[in-house]
Order: C-alpha cells, then sequence, then structure tokens
C-alpha cells in the first residue's frame, strides 16, 4: 500500500514528456494487442475441455477498436435526440464523478477523524480496528439496499434523502477504510526522536498532532488517498447499478450491455467514461502530491 | 546573552540530584538502570557523562530533562522540579540523532521551539538569523534538511536547542555518528557557542577526548546497575583557553589518562595519547 518514504523523493530523472510517451506506448500495445488477436486468434476462441482460456474473437465478443471509436460519434438512442455518444458520456461521467468526489471526501474526512482517535487513544485503535477491517468484508450489494431503506427514512425539514446520496455514502464506506489505515500509520510514523523533542517543547498532544504527526503523515496519506479515490469511483458505479440511480456511468453500463447483440462496439462507451472518471480522479490526487511536495522530503540520516 | 549566568544566584545550581534511582520494570523482572546518584552542576559549568553502553549516562539525562521520572530520590533544575522546568523551557536539547523536521527549512526549524511557544514572526526571523550565524550557516536558511551533511543538520539541531536562549544545555551524543574530523572542528565550536552562551550543559558522550576537551567536570559511570563512579575536575582553563592546540597539550593527554584509568578502574596503563574512545 505504501512505498517507503524515504524513497519517494529519490525517483526523479524522468522528464514528463517521456513519461506520458511511454504511458501512451502501453495504449496502443494494448490496441495492437486487442486487434492481432482478433485478427490471428479462433473464431470460437481457445478452449481446453469445457474451459474457454481466450475469448471468442467474432465481432460481438470483441469488436474493432476503431468501431468503439466510431460510435463515440454517432447519435445516442436514448435522451435527447442528436446528442453523440460521447457527448451523453460524457455528462454520465461527470456525474458519477460528482458523486464518487463527495463520497471520497466524506469518507476521507472520517478515515483521518478515525485515525487520530485510534492514535491518540491506545484502547480505541484495539476496539475499533478489527471493526474496520470487517467492514470491508461485507458485500457491496448487501449494503446497498440498507443505506437506501434508511436513508429514505430521513427528512428533516427541507432536506430530504435522495438516491445519490445514498450512493455518496456507499463510495465513502469503500473509500474511509484506506484512508484510516494509512493515516494511523502515517500519525505514528515520527520516531521517538521528534516526539520527544515536542514533549520538551512542552507541546501539548493538539500542537504535537498539527506540527509533527500531520505532515509526517503526508508520504502514507498519499497513496491512501490514491486507493480511496479508486475505492470512491468503484464504489459510485457499483452502487449507482444497485441502488438504481439514474444519469451516471454505472446505469448506462447496463443499459448500453442490454443492446450488445445489435450494436456490441457500443457496450464500450460507458466503460471508456469510467476509465475516464477513473484518470481524472488519479489526476487529482497526483495535483494533490504536487501541492504538498514540501511534505515528502525524506531526511539524509546524520 | 552571556549576562544570563549573573541573573542567577549561584546559590541555585542548573542541575541538583540527589539520591536518584531509576528502576524499568521489564517482563523478564526489574532492571536497575541507576543506583543512589548525586550529582551538582553549577550554573554555566559544563559536565560530561561517560561510561560504557548500559551504564545509565543517556537514562540520567532523561530524567534530568523529565523525558522520564525517577522511581526514588529528588531532582530539581534551577531550583524547579524537572517537570516543571521542562515547561519553563529551562533547557534546550539536541540528540545523537539531528532530528529536524524534513518538511521544514533550515530557519524554520530552528524557530520550532519558538513558533509552538508563540513568538512573533519578525522575533523569530531575528533570532533564527543570529543562531545561524553564530553556528556559522548563514547562507542554508533555505536548505532543507535533505540538502545537508550529516555535521550540517546537527548543526542546525544545536542552533535549535539555542533557540531559546536557555541556561541548560542538555546533549545526548550529540557527535556520535559524525566523522572523527567533523566531530573535533563541531567540540572546537560547541566550547565557543557554550562560551558565547554561558549556559551550563550536562553532555553523554562514550569518547575520552571529547569529555576531556569540552568539560569542566566529568562524572565517569559504571554499569548494572548505572552508578557514579567517580567524578574528576578537568583543569585544562576556561573555553577561551581551549583551541585546537589543547588536544596536542601534555595537559590534556594527562587528563585522558586519569578519565580513562577511572574508566577502567584499574591501575594507569602508561600508554599516552592514544586515542581510545
Amino acid at each position: 500500500m505504501t512505498a517507503s518514504p524515504a524513497r519517494l523523493p529519490r525517483r526523479r530523472g524522468n522528464p514528463v514528456a517521456g513519461r506520458v510517451l511511454l504511458g501512451a506506448a502501453g495504449v496502443v500495445l494494448l490496441v495492437v494487442i486487442w486487434e492481432l488477436y482478433k485478427a490471428l486468434g479462433p473464431a470460437s476462441g481457445v478452449v481446453i475441455g469445457d474451459l474457454t482460456v481466450l475469448p471468442r474473437t467474432t465481432d460481438i465478443a470483441m469488436p474493432h477498436v476503431w468501431d468503439m471509436i466510431a460510435t463515440l460519434f454517432e447519435p445516442a438512442s436514448g435522451g435527447r435526440k442528436g446528442d453523440p455518444v460521447w457527448l451523453v458520456v460524457a455528462q454520465a461521467a461527470a456525474f458519477t464523478l460528482g458523486v464518487a468526489a463527495v463520497g471520497w471526501i466524506v469518507g476521507v474526512v472520517v478515515g483521518m477523524l478515525l485515525a487520530v482517535l485510534m492514535q491518540r487513544f491506545r484502547t480505541a485503535e484495539s476496539a475499533v480496528l478489527p471493526w474496520i477491517i470487517l467492514s470491508q468484508t461485507v458485500p457491496l450489494i448487501a449494503i446497498a439496499p440498507l443505506v437506501r431503506r434508511w436513508g429514505s427514512q430521513i427528512s428533516v425539514g427541507d432536506f430530504s434523502w435522495e438516491n445519490w446520496m445514498s450512493v455518496a455514502v456507499i463510495a465513502s464506506y469503500l473509500a474511509f477504510f484506506p484512508v484510516s489505515i494509512g493515516a494511523l500509520r502515517g500519525l505514528n510514523s515520527p520516531d521517538a526522536n521528534h516526539v520527544e523533542l515536542f514533549r520538551s517543547y512542552g507541546a501539548g498532544w493538539w500542537r504535537t498532532l498539527v506540527t509533527l504527526r500531520l505532515p509526517a503523515s503526508v508520504p502514507y496519506l498519499l497513496p491512501a488517498l490514491r486507493l480511496a479515490a479508486a475505492n470512491a469511483v468503484i464504489g459510485t458505479v457499483v452502487a449507482e447499478v444497485s441502488i438504481g440511480l439514474k444519469g451516471g456511468i454505472g446505469r448506462m453500463i447496463l443499459e448500453y450491455a442490454q443492446q450488445a447483440s445489435s450494436d456490441p462496439a457500443r457496450t464500450w462507451a460507458p466503460i471508456f467514461g469510467a476509465i475516464a472518471v477513473g484518470l481524472v480522479a488519479a489526476g487529482f490526487i497526483a495535483l494533490l502530491g504536487v501541492l504538498l511536495r514540501r511534505y515528502r522530503r525524506g531526511e539524509v540520516p546524520a | 546573552m552571556s549576562d544570563t549566568t549573573a541573573d542567577v544566584p549561584t546559590a541555585v545550581p542548573a542541575v541538583l540530584v540527589e539520591g536518584v534511582d531509576k528502576v524499568f520494570d521489564t517482563k523478564k523482572g526489574t532492571v536497575t538502570a541507576l543506583e543512589q546518584i548525586d550529582l551538582t552542576v553549577a550554573p554555566g559549568e559544563f559536565v560530561s557523562l561517560i561510561g560504557p553502553s548500559g551504564c545509565g549516562k543517556s537514562t540520567l539525562l532523561r530524567l534530568i530533562a523529565d523525558l522520564d521520572t525517577p522511581t526514588t530520590g529528588s531532582l530539581t533544575v534551577f531550583g524547579k522540579t524537572a517537570r516543571q522546568a521542562r515547561i519553563d523551557q529551562e533547557y534546550g536539547i539536541a540528540f545523537q540523532q539531528a532530528g529536524l523536521l524534513p518538511w521544514r527549512d533550515v530557519s524554520a526549524n530552528i524557530e520550532l521551539p519558538l513558533e509552538l511557544h508563540g513568538v512573533g514572526k519578525a522575533a523569530r526571523a531575528a533570532r533564527s538569523a543570529e543562531l545561524l550565524a553564530l553556528v556559522g550557516l548563514s547562507d542554508f536558511a533555505d536548505s532543507y534538511p535533505d540538502q545537508l551533511s550529516g555535521g550540517m543538520q546537527q548543526r542546525v539541531a544545536i542552533a535549535r536547542s539555542l533557540a531559546e536562549s536557555p541556561r541548560l544545555l542538555l546533549m545526548d551524543e550529540p557527535f556520535g555518528a559524525l566523522d572523527e574530523m567533523t566531530r573535533e572542528r563541531m567540540q572546537t565550536e560547541l566550547v565557543r557557542i557554550t562560551a558565547e552562551t554561558g549556559a551550563a550543559v550536562v553532555f553523554v558522550t562514550h569518547s575520552i577526548p571529547e569529555a576531556v576537551y569540552l568539560s569542566n567536570r566529568v562524572v565517569v559511570m559504571s554499569p548494572r546497575p548505572g552508578r557514579i563512579r567517580d567524578i574528576t575536575t578537568v583543569s585544562l582553563g576556561s573555553a577561551a583557553e581551549r583551541t585546537e592546540q589543547l588536544r596536542e597539550d601534555e595537559a590534556f593527554f594527562e587528563n585522558v589518562s586519569i578519565v580513562r584509568e577511572l574508566l577502567h578502574g584499574e591501575t594507569p596503563v602508561g600508554i599516552r595519547g592514544v586515542e581510545n574512545r
């Protein structure tokens, strides 16, 4: 989950352009493999016994990459007339991204609070940590209807619970986990030397937390935040399906999959949308890492 | 700053340790780290604690710093309890590891204690500039710890320990991780700095020449249980007289021999001037 924080700042050298090029080369390689297999592989796939080890290469199972791209510019069947598929997908992706962001923020706040609580009170760590780990073994499908039912009973004044909030809650349920674990490790990362130095200054728990423990936790927190972002996106997409929330990528994947027999390439459009959401989320965390780079410096031991 | 000692009535020692025992409870039973320790450090005095590993010299320093509490006995710093002295910031402390915060540049590291105690920004900047000049790092105010050598990091740590002009400095093998040449240079600087600030110093080391070169008195300790075996006064003159030439001086070697004999608790071996630590 975490790279050794001491090694973080040493990984320079590669100019940005080189890395972008490598990334693009990876995508091209994937396309080439896809098309090569489609062209050369047997139409019925590779079957050993009753087991299909490699997929069929028919257009329904594996549409051409250029068909996938071309379909993005055709008019979408549902929704407003005339809007091309890519625009509909982009709108759905933006919706999903918004819900995932809310879930991520809630998850990060909850995860941080839990980590601070566990750092402060040893007993809290032994009491809460097992539950945190246990919470992640509950299948998403099981909690989605529960959250929806509980939510629907909430109605305070003008505020009424909406379905998208249930989705955000489920996203946060997946997002808080890596944050609480990563932050706890980070908050406990300052060595005895630093903690005693702060004690010698007569600094209280709160000052030590803000001035020492939080900055020291950044190298541990960033990978946790990245995991949380990925979890929030996945949680949102899956929860959209299980709660039946319209407007997002999750629902769209389901709808387009039903049309797969008539237009197999179109199935891939919302999947590209989901990938785009993941990329934006990862990009945001990378930006966060750049903003916090001061806290990622390693101290060279004396 | 050199007048800080003048404010203190000479009757009040910087550190007064009386009949202190320290017993640690471990899974295998109790371990007596310190037994019947009596020690007085006068204001402005430089006292080294020397002894083999496990003699409790670091433990004694930690008790003075109130990072740990004695099992029995009493311990006061400038007439206050160790706890009160810590809260009142009566001492500055430096460890073997520089312990700089890697995300703060050099001046921000030096200003850390001032910042924690609510000193204004302008006053902090002025003080850190002053201290950087004192430790000869004025050109590195904006550098980060990972850009500095070990010796430079340790100088920053010493500057930080001096930030609040403490009347007492507690140092736990601050030069232990440095190479011999850097180490000697740092010792010379420390003598100069303590002379300029007039602070009392309790200095933990296991290097005999280091203890002799720096100290007014050397406290020789023995292990299991940690006891003070002897205390010897080093008569090498005032800090101003302790220059690099002192290391070649006959009187210096004599004192090194005395401390070595005390450490080994045997009759003199008769070897002089051999670096041994």
